[in-house]
């Protein structure tokens, strides 16, 4: 079996597994603790709170205009990568290729150029992101090991995608092997760690949006 | 202050076991949310008055929930038995307790600003809380004065120690002082008010204030004396049995004549506490509504229960964190103010996204917490000089004593004054109602 090969059958299905299992147990264990009934009179309705949940999961994306002066660099920086790694994902034409064999759907893919300069850009962006997260005193301290582990899983699949696009350092099969094999790191690494707010921004800010409507106050 | 001693239990080293126990007792799934969230991008740091003023890295609010973040991570997390395996989360130690005694108490308000602004939706106030907790069982909560004033809250109903009668006979020396009619310990009533303890201390005046106002609505109403004192200090120090005996007393003495209102006093937290957690202790629904003094007036300034006077006067309101970012009764005091015709100037980031005073969360009890209170309060000073107003009005006890001390001792031309007293100073006459 070659290592192609390898990561694309038996390792695909291991890192689909443990990702799948893993974020259900991460998921599970927090949403089936037992919740305490809250019988304080809320100020809004059910539908209103529910509402609210809702709308907060995008409102909770931009911070309000007061904290801009404060928080702006480091939120754009975080869009830019944010941003750049969707449209590699989405819009580069081997993965809605791959997207289109394993779930039926596919749209038009963006020119090999546009994908190129997003790939350098999102790749500066997750170095600026470690730079800024070695130097500055809050995040430096905050920072545990899954920061940077989580950082290098990221990491890797953009950097290996690059090489593969140009082909340059080894050949095709070894660097697609290398990319998939990344890509399976990130999806084996994805429940255990911080990566995990792919799933936990949307519940966190949700629960926040409808226990704050409930007090009708502010989300 | 003086006559209270220290709380014995301060003396000894803090109980990790208990503490370890505090923290994860009441763990539910929006806590646990909270707690495995965190994708450490800092911007909490930047709502929190304490870092923004210090540039000290410690004071990221995130930071000083770390204990019961690795407290639930080794003991209960999804993944606890992988960090207790590979040592992955340190255990507590009386060390690590105490040297996070200061960031959870000293440098925290529980403001929520944090909350505002964390994009994964984490409420880290709520987590402050949860922590102190365990932080109080552990006996840790700084004995100089919250702890102790807790610990006298527990034992006796009150932080201050203020019995039944000396209360009965307090409110009818006020009443005569001010020459307004108290009803107090009536058999029934529609409307119940509350005290905090502050008012007795330093504000007698905004009892007399209440008073006036229901007399003015006309409905029946009394003072109680088996439940008056909201100030909650328990809750503040973290401890969870004495917040609940608190909420209960008062919650009897309301529920014993059949009163339909509960109308809580000129204080944020015991607000927050009352409206939105006394029920959930109480274990069921409150079979009455629980008001802050300036939704009572509000909606009695709608409904025209209450009629007052325009008056002439350009000033600037200031937000308790708790009335409003953390309480839901954000618009009741600009209704009020606009029935008086008061030409506010509304403060930089009024409303929802207010800067705490500095003395929020049990931080004013705290006496060597000074140094970091006068930083907090420094951009609110700032904000209220930048207004232009002579005065500032507030509409909690709490913040008025911070922002009185902070103005004494900034040289201030500002007056600080009660929102309560004002309305009821500008009362119109009955007969014109
Ligand atoms: S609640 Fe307020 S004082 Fe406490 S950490 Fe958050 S912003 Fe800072
Ligand atoms: S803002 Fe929220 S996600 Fe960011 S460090 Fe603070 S608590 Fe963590």
């Amino acid at each position: 079996m070659t290592l192609l090969s390898f990561a694309r059958g038996p390792g695909m299905q291991v890192a689909t597994l443990i990702l799948i299992a893993g974020m259900f147990w991460r998921l599970s264990g927090i949403l089936l603790l037992r919740r305490r009934v809250a019988h304080a009179a809320a100020r809004n309705p059910f539908a209103v709170r529910l509402l609210g949940g809702a709308v907060t999961i995008f409102t909770r994306a931009i911070p309000r205009r007061t904290f801009w002066p404060r928080v702006g660099a480091g939120v754009v920086l975080n869009y830019v990568f944010h941003i750049g790694l969707f449209i590699v994902l989405f819009g580069g034409a081997p993965h809605i290729l791959i997207i289109h064999e394993i779930f039926g759907v596919a749209w038009p893919d963006l020119p090999k150029g546009v994908i190129v300069v997003a790939s350098g850009i999102t790749l500066a962006a997750l170095i600026l992101l470690l730079v800024r997260r070695l130097c500055h005193p809050v995040l430096k301290m905050l920072s545990k090991p899954d920061d940077y582990i989580s950082w290098l899983i990221v990491f890797m699949p953009i950097f290996t995608g690059i090489l593969l696009s140009g082909e340059t350092v080894a050949g095709y099969g070894a660097l697609l092997a290398w990319h998939i094999l990344s890509i399976e790191a990130l999806m084996i690494w994805l429940p255990f760690g911080k990566l995990m707010h792919v799933a936990l921004v949307f519940a966190g800010r949700g629960m926040l949006g409808y226990n704050f409507s409930r007090k009708g106050a502010a989300t | 202050m003086n006559d209270i001693a220290p709380a014995p239990f301060q003396k000894a080293a803090p109980d990790v076991s208990k503490a370890l126990r505090g923290f994860i007792a009441d763990v539910g799934p929006t806590v646990a949310l909270s707690l495995e969230s965190c994708v450490h991008c800092g911007q909490c740091a930047e709502a929190c008055q304490f870092y923004v003023q210090t540039g000290d890295p410690r004071y990221t609010p995130i930071h000083k929930i770390e204990l019961f973040k690795q407290t639930y991570n080794r003991e209960m997390g999804p993944f606890s038995f992988a960090y207790k395996f590979f040592g992955l989360a340190p255990k507590l130690t009386q060390e690590t307790l105490t040297e996070w005694q200061d960031l959870v108490y000293d440098s925290c308000n529980m403001c929520g600003r944090c909350s505002l602004i964390c994009p994964m939706g984490i409420d880290i106030a709520d987590l402050v809380e949860q922590t102190r907790h365990g932080m109080y069982e552990a006996g840790l909560a700084p004995s100089d004065f919250l702890g102790a004033l807790a610990e006298k809250e527990h034992a006796t109903g009150s932080p201050f120690g203020l019995t039944s009668e000396k209360f009965r006979d307090l409110l009818h020396e006020i009443g005569a002082t001010h020459g307004v009619t108290m009803h107090v310990d009536e058999p029934t009533a529609e409307i119940v008010p509350t005290i905090s303890s502050i008012d007795v201390k330093t504000y007698p005046g905004s009892m007399a204030a209440i008073a006036k106002i229901l007399n003015h609505i006309g409905k029946p109403w009394s003072f109680r004396t088996d439940g008056f004192d909201a100030d909650n200090v328990s809750l503040t120090a973290g401890d969870r049995a004495g917040q609940a005996a608190i909420t209960q007393a008062i919650v009897s003495a309301v529920t014993a004549c059949g009163a339909k209102i509960l109308v809580m006093p000129e204080c944020g937290h015991s607000f927050t506490e009352m409206r939105w957690e006394a029920a959930n202790a109480h274990g069921k629904d409150l079979p009455f509504r629980v008001l802050q003094i300036t939704e009572l007036v509000a909606e009695s300034i709608q409904s025209g229960a209450i009629r007052v006077n325009k008056i002439s006067q350009t000033a600037t309101y200031h937000d308790a964190c708790q009335l409003s970012r953390r309480g839901g009764a954000t618009a009741a005091p600009r209704v009020i103010l606009a029935a008086l015709g008061v030409d506010v100037r509304e403060l930089e980031d009024a409303g929802d996204a207010n800067w705490c005073c500095g003395g929020g969360g049990g931080v004013a009890l705290i006496k060597r917490a000074q140094p970091l209170r006068d930083a907090a309060f420094a951009i609110k000073k700032k904000q209220i000089e930048a207004s232009g107003a002579a005065i500032v009005y507030t509409s909690c006890s709490g913040c008025r004593q911070t922002l009185d001390h902070g103005g004494k001792a900034a040289g201030w031309n500002t007056s600080v004054g009660s929102l309560l007293e004002l309305v009821a100073d500008n009362l119109a006459a009955r007969a014109a109602a």
